[in-house]
């Protein structure tokens, strides 16, 4: 099947199943170069985001996700690849020439965004994780990108951890405002600083 | 094509409409009218709201009893995303609410388009209100097992199961040969339900207020229940021409339009204790700054079974003799 077809689909399909209202706060879409990060609590996560950016971003917006999940059978690699062109992480063996922050750094180039997940893996919604490193070096690497803090609402009724079915609730998309690493902040407290950003929307 | 009866109707429905939105777009026009914006604001999206209603349902009434039934199963599984969504339901019961979406309101619709009466009389309150629990307790978490259940089941019996009396409307076998007093009865029901909402809401602007339960909601008074209701009562006699309540029984239109907004009322007070108690004031978010499907539609969901049923009981008692 054409992809473009396909990946027009899947956006409304993700749309309809999500029943995704989306709200840009202190924040508007651009097509410069960012960082989307957001909580994850659902499999469902990724292309939700991706499904609620507009056409041209979305075109420019590259998921980061977990190799070993999205390798797995034809129809995940596909997807993968083809039509999320997303970016592949090896969450097993990292190894230092190849580390996930330079994979990032290349693979983005001077045009692509990126969408990540820093918790690393799915909660139970409860509660946003702590924030793996892997943002703090992609800032160092590249400090001119815009970090977009981004909350998913309530996908973890919809999909959650170990179910395969959906059921069809209404969630929330909230994008923020855009932050950067300041000169002199560790990497402790930068993380900290960008988990209350993610924290904050919620409030919203 | 229908008949001139049921085309006066829905021609009067979108004459009223378009005055309406002439009349806000007027008001919003002059700064000086001593209106609240937000009030105008929030008049204007009403009517917006109620012009899509009007063309979607006009367009299926055109199209037939399936299309209508259609639409008004997309209706109450909307409605069922926005009940579910605010209601907190637990990990345990994930599997039970995809049969819920999935299942039931798709069985319920189908049985109605198919006219089972036999079978979508009980198939939520008796077969899916027995059997929901059960696999509910085969996930293993009985933390909250009732309140759980029950709050699941209100979604069902308000947004699915009483909303699918309205296209069952369509369904009743009406005295006379005329094909579109069916949809005729349903554009009435639902033309007085929308109306009652917006006279009580009309007579609650009165300077005088008593508000009947201030705890859970301030804008429902006395003056708006009684002005609004009394106001549709004799909307609703004066449109006996367009009901199956003719001859002498015009009288019968007057008093299910006087059901009908009490009904709405019940709904409306009923949806505003659960929107308090969980801390919201508008049910979804279908678009932007609007409140939700469910805060527009309850009204109907409320008065759609009781207004079947009377309507029902009506012909099997007195309807028999009567001639349309």
């Amino acid at each position: 099947m054409d992809t473009n077809l396909l990946r027009n689909i899947l956006v409304l399909m993700a749309r309809f199943l999500s029943g995704t209202s989306i709200r840009w706060i202190d924040s508007q879409p651009d097509t410069c170069q960012r960082v989307y990060f957001a909580n994850h609590t659902s499999h469902l996560d990724g292309i939700v985001l991706w499904s609620a950016l507009p056409q041209d971003v979305r075109m420019l917006t590259r998921p980061v996700a977990a190799k070993d999940y999205w390798t797995a059978g034809p129809v995940r690699r596909y997807l993968s690849s083809r039509v999320f062109n997303a970016i592949l992480i090896d969450r097993k063996e990292i190894k230092v020439h190849r580390s996930p922050v330079q994979m990032m750094v290349r693979e983005m180039g001077d045009q692509y965004s990126l969408i990540v997940f820093p918790e690393g893996s799915r909660s139970d919604g409860s509660e946003i994780r702590e924030f793996k490193s892997g943002l703090y070096y992609l800032c160092k690497k590249r400090p001119d990108l815009e970090l977009i803090p981004v909350h998913i609402d309530n996908m973890n009724r919809i999909l959650p951890r170990g179910e395969v079915l959906p059921v069809p609730l209404l969630s929330c998309i909230t994008f923020g405002p855009p932050l950067w690493l300041e000169a002199n902040e560790t990497k402790a407290q930068f993380l900290e600083r960008a988990r209350s950003a993610v924290r904050r929307l919620k409030e919203i | 094509m229908p008949d001139a009866r049921t085309l006066a109707l829905l021609g009067g429905v979108l004459l009223l409409l378009a005055a309406a939105a002439g009349a806000v777009r007027f008001l919003r026009s002059r700064t000086d009218s001593g209106l609240d914006a937000a009030v105008l604001q929030t008049l204007g999206h009403r009517v917006r709201f109620w012009f899509l209603l009007f063309l979607v349902l006009a367009g299926a009434f055109l199209l037939g009893r399936t299309a209508t039934t259609v639409m008004f199963g997309l209706l109450a599984f909307w409605a069922l995303r926005e009940f579910i969504t605010l209601t907190p339901t637990r990990p345990g019961d994930h599997r039970t609410l995809f049969w819920v979406f999935f299942l039931i309101p798709l069985l319920q619709f189908v049985l109605v388009g198919l006219d089972c009466y036999e079978l979508y009389s009980i198939l939520i309150p008796v077969f899916a209100f027995l059997l929901l629990p059960a696999h509910i307790a085969l996930a293993g978490d009985y933390k909250r097992f009732l309140e759980r259940t029950a709050k699941i089941e209100a979604g069902l019996l308000i947004c699915v199961y009483s909303l699918s009396f309205a296209p069952a409307m369509l369904t009743l076998s009406l005295p006379g040969e005329d094909p579109y007093a069916g949809t005729r009865l349903l554009l009435f029901f639902l033309l007085i339900a929308q109306l009652g909402d917006a006279m009580q809401y009309a007579w609650a602007q009165l300077p005088s207020k008593h508000v009947i339960v201030p705890t859970i909601n301030p804008h429902r008074t006395w003056e708006g229940l009684l002005g609004g209701a009394g106001t549709v009562t004799l909307l609703g006699a004066a449109l006996w021409w367009a009901t199956p309540f003719s001859g002498h029984w015009w009288w019968m239109a007057g008093v299910m339009a006087l059901v009908t907004a009490l009904m709405g009322f019940a709904g409306a007070i009923t949806m505003s204790a659960i929107k308090r108690d969980r801390g919201v004031k508008d049910y979804g978010t279908l678009v932007e700054g609007h409140g939700g499907l469910l805060d527009r539609i309850d009204s109907i969901c409320f008065a759609a079974p009781v207004f079947f049923f009377l309507t029902k009981f009506w012909l099997a008692w007195f309807g028999a003799g009567q001639t349309g």
